[in-house]
């Protein structure tokens, strides 16, 4: 090894200006500066800030919450009731107690599905899903309906990626009991109207459904402002840490109070309940009566520090960044022969760019481009319903954050071409 | 360059090392070669069998390949072989040579064959140099790429389920 070689020379990204926050914040990006990472919808990378504040909950306040006389419990409990009410801010939530922390999206679809589902749905019910959803909430409403007898419906899409609202509307009676949908489409980007949608549900199942939404993809992109959806109908509202520049293993459930309180429990433990007799047991009040057993404080933390630096770097600002990102990028790719692009115009979306190239396979393509050091998703992105209407198995999709750049963009179409000329397609 | 140059040609130049293009081409090369393009745009053995002995079908549920492999026997040997299904150059070429590589085999030879393509598509050196593996030489690439080595056995996990009967 020479000192050459151990000399770090980064790499001048000359074209940081084109990000909305710049690479030296995020420890993963800064150490491969040639690196093109474009599979934020998967997972973000992490703002510096949430590894620093990780840290330091581990070393100056970990402790069991809500257990210990002692001051450092004390400290632990603190820093996870302060996380759960910057999170709840965050997503314009002024009952912090309406927080439930959870792994993530998928164990959040599973509580409501557990808890209210199992208590409320039955033979004859029904439960609407639409043909976007991931199969974090696809699969288990359908599981839900077939395991209480429950019809399952799917609202189809429009031709550009959309609900169809018409026939969203068409499936919805007073027969229904759950109604879930995502606030952004992971697959194809669309963004949809909540509050419109939620309202429908609420007016035509004459407030008996439940409404979910499933908001992994909306709450990295945007200000939720939760209270405003649940005013509109919605009831409960999920999201993902990970997505959001925080840590994995971590994620929320907001509901609306009434509609928590009325659920019952879904695991039991520690922490979850109020006064534990030889035969029965009472509940702890909310958001504990949901969180049983030691909770992830430091994930929590995380998370809290992830969405003060979005806040700080300005929520809304990121999905017009994106949005001008996915201009460039189905501009540009659309110019290409043999490209399909799937999804709404960009003025709809979020920064997810789905498409397929003919004659070269997602996985080739993304390989690829692996290779050059753009990461891309290849595959049916958890939504196969989708697929199955796309009519196609799999699909390329590019998906950006805030340190997405301009550049970034454009070696992902520069990877498309090169990979067209492997594979002699294209012209 | 220099980075390459130093460190030779054996050793794998980290994927986004500044200029490393040229090595990224040339592992390109190495595992998207015409033999695999060919085998990918013209299949052979695609189709269905009318009257299978025995057939097994495997998918990828990370990509959603999916590969249906038909035999027919005559005796103990395998006389023909027919697939059918979707994804990506490397699984179908792979499957493509698969039912050329198994016609006239003992059920026990294309056992046999099963595990010597699985070894190659893992990096095994004395499988990549067997002539008797042929053009699915071609596929020992797929070793250094490892979320594309499960595309490459794809074929072969579905002849080794027909073959034991678990299709």
């Amino acid at each position: 090894m020479t000192t050459l070689l151990m000399d770090p020379a980064p790499l001048v990204r000359a074209h940081d200006a084109g990000a909305l926050a710049p690479r030296a914040e995020f420890p993963l990006l800064a150490a491969d500066p040639a690196l093109v990472y474009l599979d934020s919808a998967a997972t973000a990378q992490k703002p510096r800030a949430v590894l620093d504040a990780m840290r330091a909950y581990y070393e100056t306040a970990n402790a069991n919450p809500h257990r210990g006389a002692y001051r450092l419990s004390a400290a632990a409990t603190e820093a996870y009731a302060a996380a759960r009410a910057r999170v709840a801010r965050f997503c314009g939530l002024a009952d912090a107690d309406c927080l439930v922390f959870v792994r993530g999206t998928t164990e959040a679809m599973n509580l409501a599905a557990g808890s209210w589902g199992r208590a409320h749905v039955g033979p004859g019910d029904e439960v609407v899903v639409t043909a976007m959803d991931h199969h974090a909430a696809f699969v288990t409403w359908q599981q839900l309906a077939r395991e209480r007898g429950a019809a399952f419906r799917i609202a189809e899409l429009t031709a550009d990626g959309r609900v169809d609202e018409d026939h969203f509307a068409s499936l919805l009676s007073e027969r229904t009991r759950v109604v879930a949908f995502p606030h952004v489409s992971n697959a194809l980007g669309t963004v949809n109207p909540v509050a419109r949608l939620a309202g429908l549900a609420r007016e035509r199942s004459g407030g008996r459904a439940l409404v979910v939404c499933d908001g992994a993809q909306g709450v990295p992109h945007m200000a939720v402002g939760f209270d405003a959806l649940a005013a509109a109908g919605v009831d409960l509202y999920a999201f993902s840490g990970h997505k959001v520049g925080g840590p994995m293993g971590v994620g929320a459930l907001l509901g609306r109070r009434a509609v928590l309180e009325a659920m019952p429990p879904w695991q039991f433990g520690g922490d979850m309940i109020s006064r534990v007799g030889d035969e029965e047991t009472t509940w702890n009040a909310l958001p504990h009566k949901f969180e049983a057993g030691t909770p992830n404080v430091g994930d929590a933390v995380g998370l809290a520090a992830a969405v003060e630096w979005l806040d700080a770097l300005g929520a809304d600002r990121v999905l017009a960044h994106e949005r001008a990102l996915a201009a460039r990028a189905l501009d540009a790719l659309g110019a290409l022969p043999g490209l399909t692009l799937y999804g709404p115009g960009a003025e709809s979306r979020s920064g997810v760019v789905s498409f397929s190239v003919e004659g070269v396979h997602p996985h080739d393509l993304a390989t690829i481009l692996d290779e050059r050091g753009v990461c891309i998703r290849a595959g049916h992105h958890c939504a196969q319903p989708l697929m199955r209407r796309l009519g196609v198995p799999a699909t390329a999709r590019a998906s950006f954050w805030a340190y997405t750049t301009p550049e970034d963009v454009d070696a992902l179409v520069d990877g498309v071409r090169a990979a067209q000329r492997l594979f002699g397609v294209g012209g | 360059m220099a980075e390459t140059d130093v460190r030779g040609a054996a050793a794998p130049a980290a994927p986004n090392a500044p200029g490393g293009a040229a090595g990224s081409d040339a592992r390109l090369a190495a595992i998207y070669q015409d033999i695999i393009l060919d085998h990918y745009r013209r299949p052979r053995g695609k189709g269905a069998l009318d009257a299978p002995d025995l057939a097994a079908e495997r998918r990828n549920p990370l990509c959603g390949d999916e590969i249906s492999l038909q035999l027919a026997l005559d005796g103990d040997v395998v006389h023909e072989a027919r697939f059918t299904g979707q994804g990506c150059s490397i699984s179908q070429a792979s499957a493509s040579m698969l039912t050329q590589a198994v016609r006239g085999k003992t059920r026990a030879e294309a056992e046999a064959l099963v595990r010597r393509f699985v070894a190659l598509a893992h990096g095994d050196a004395e499988a990549a140099a067997d002539p008797a593996m042929k053009e699915m030489r071609a596929l020992q690439g797929v070793a250094r790429f490892p979320a594309r080595i499960r595309c490459a056995t794809l074929a072969w996990g579905a002849l080794d389920d027909a073959l034991k009967g678990e299709g």
